[in-house]
């Protein structure tokens, strides 16, 4: 078996009655000779990991290499924790786990790729706070994983993922559109809910330009994380009420390579355009780097 | 591909090229060096350079050479457990021609046993990794697959009795490069496997008159 585009994908799952995780679980089956277990273990292992940079992120102060973020999902977690209704809201807990995830990995820790370290904290986010709010098991998260796994995989025969390739859209953008499919899978919709939730959120990430702040993985790097997840359960509520992308999923992913082709330079991780020029951001840099 | 390369790996942060590589070149040259190290140089080139403590390139770097993988989490404290290991260690800036933007020069040194080992290598992507110079010779060494690394007299057949007796054990070459300085020298051959070579194979190997070391690199 194999798969080439999300529409392969989709289609076989529904061919085989199932989901696109078993596809996806299959088909690595298949390529790297090893057993439905010895798959589960590696990626409950890097559950693992997830669960322990949230944790870690949420409670404690991050020192990151630039010092320039730290305290973000702490200081959510104190806004949440004094107001109820707040804590009640699952965006809330989907914004706080990305940043505590996207700070543990500025501050030298231990995060999963997903698909980058610079995206790492969205899909943690979105299928961590899911599957707390609707009580499912690892089992079922494991699975979610597999689907997101699976719809980069697609992204990455065709397009770049990396931000000095693409921009950011090929790092946050397609981590977004892989937890938007995970999410539909965990909140029980079809293999071809989870194709529309991934083209919605890839859709509405497009032109995203990679431009950090002394070129250093914090700014707008951590809160992109957090912004881009929230986005992912907007676009997998969507694609589950039935929501179709107009543009079908394959076609965005051509859409996105060509739109990174077109992208200078300047904004391609090479801190030279946007949100790096800025006169904070040349000053931020001397302050960082000048004195070392 | 593995979608363990999409939803992976674990690692250290912040960046894949900059930390996880950077970790991955270090560890290359402590496996090419094989003897204990007293003292390290490290010299950043280009956007390394540029960024290393930030994105924490000058750790990951001494972490590696001190045996860390990229998803250890001593690679944040390497300065501290270095000095612990007395292994002496500088950073410093250069500016190499012709390279990658992501790449470092490694030189390792044991005095007692006069050993010294200069290794240039990049962070190619996605932590992915390039060994391009050992010891002034041109190479070119990924660490994505087991890999031996064999010095031996440069002579016609040579090459074959090599081939032959991986052969005889049933291993199979995915790659493989043959360099030498000069005709009639040292020849260093490179050689990817699709499977881990058994210690008899690398026995084997070294008993052979005209092989003077055989090095085996795992996947990293
Ligand atoms: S802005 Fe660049 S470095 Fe930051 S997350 Fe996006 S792609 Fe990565």
């Amino acid at each position: 078996m194999e798969y080439k585009s999300t529409a392969e994908l989709s289609s076989l799952a529904e061919e085989e009655n199932t989901s696109i995780s078993e596809i996806v679980l299959k088909v690595e089956m298949e390529e790297s000779e090893l057993s439905r277990s010895e798959i589960e273990s590696r990626m409950a292992a890097n559950l693992q990991v997830m669960r322990d940079a949230v944790e870690r992120g949420i409670n404690n102060k991050i020192e990151s290499g630039g010092g320039l973020v730290g305290e973000e999902a702490l200081k959510m977690q104190s806004f949440l924790n004094s107001n109820p209704l707040e804590k009640d809201n699952i965006y809330n807990t989907v914004i706080s786990y990305a940043l505590a995830v996207s700070e543990v990995n500025a501050g030298m820790g231990k995060i999963v790729a997903g698909p980058t370290a610079g995206a790492s904290g969205i899909v943690p986010a979105v299928v961590l706070a899911l599957a707390e709010k609707l009580e499912l098991g690892d089992e079922q998260i494991i699975k979610s994983l597999y689907t997101a796994a699976g719809l980069g995989y697609v992204v990455s025969r065709k397009a770049t993922l990396a931000g000095a390739a693409g921009g950011c859209q090929a790092e946050c953008g397609v981590a977004s559109a892989m937890a938007a499919g995970a999410a539909v899978e965990l909140r029980g919709g079809t293999p071809e809910m989870v194709v529309n939730a991934f083209a919605l959120a890839l859709k509405n990430m497009l032109g995203l330009v990679c431009d950090p702040v002394a070129g250093l993985v914090e700014v707008p790097c951590v809160k992109r994380n957090a912004a881009a997840a929230s986005h992912a359960l907007s676009a997998s509520t969507m694609a589950l009420a039935g929501i179709k992308s107009v543009i079908p999923a394959d076609e965005i992913i051509i859409a996105m390579t060509e739109i990174g082709d077109q992208l200078p330079s300047c904004l391609k991780e090479t801190s030279k355009g946007g949100l790096a020029i800025t006169p904070t951001a040349l000053k931020l840099k001397e302050e960082i780097f000048g004195k070392k | 591909m593995s979608i363990f390369e999409i939803m992976g790996p674990a690692m250290i942060g912040p960046s894949s090229s900059h930390t996880a590589g950077a970790a991955r070149l270090g560890m290359m040259a402590r496996l090419l060096f094989a003897a204990e190290i007293d003292r390290a140089v490290v010299k950043l080139h280009g956007s390394f350079a540029d960024t290393a403590s930030g994105h924490g390139t000058d750790r990951a770097v001494i972490g590696g050479l001190l045996g860390f993988l990229p998803d250890d989490e001593r690679l944040k404290n390497s300065f501290a457990l270095a000095e612990k290991e007395n292994m002496q260690y500088s950073i410093e800036e250069i500016k190499l021609r012709e390279v990658h933007p992501n790449t470092v020069l490694i030189e390792l040194y044991n005095q007692a046993a006069a050993k010294e080992l200069k290794m240039i290598g990049s962070s190619v992507g996605g932590g992915r990794i390039e060994v391009t110079e050992i010891n002034g010779s041109s190479v070119k060494l990924t660490g994505r697959m087991p890999t031996l690394w064999i010095l031996h007299k440069d002579r016609p057949g040579e090459v074959a009795i090599i081939t032959s007796i991986l052969g005889e054990h049933q291993i199979n070459i995915a790659f493989m490069q043959v360099y030498r300085n000069r005709k009639g020298d040292i020849g260093s051959c490179i050689i990817e496997l699709d499977q881990k070579p058994g210690e008899e194979v690398i026995e084997s190997l070294s008993r052979s008159k005209d092989i003077f070391q055989v090095r085996y690199l795992p996947a990293l």
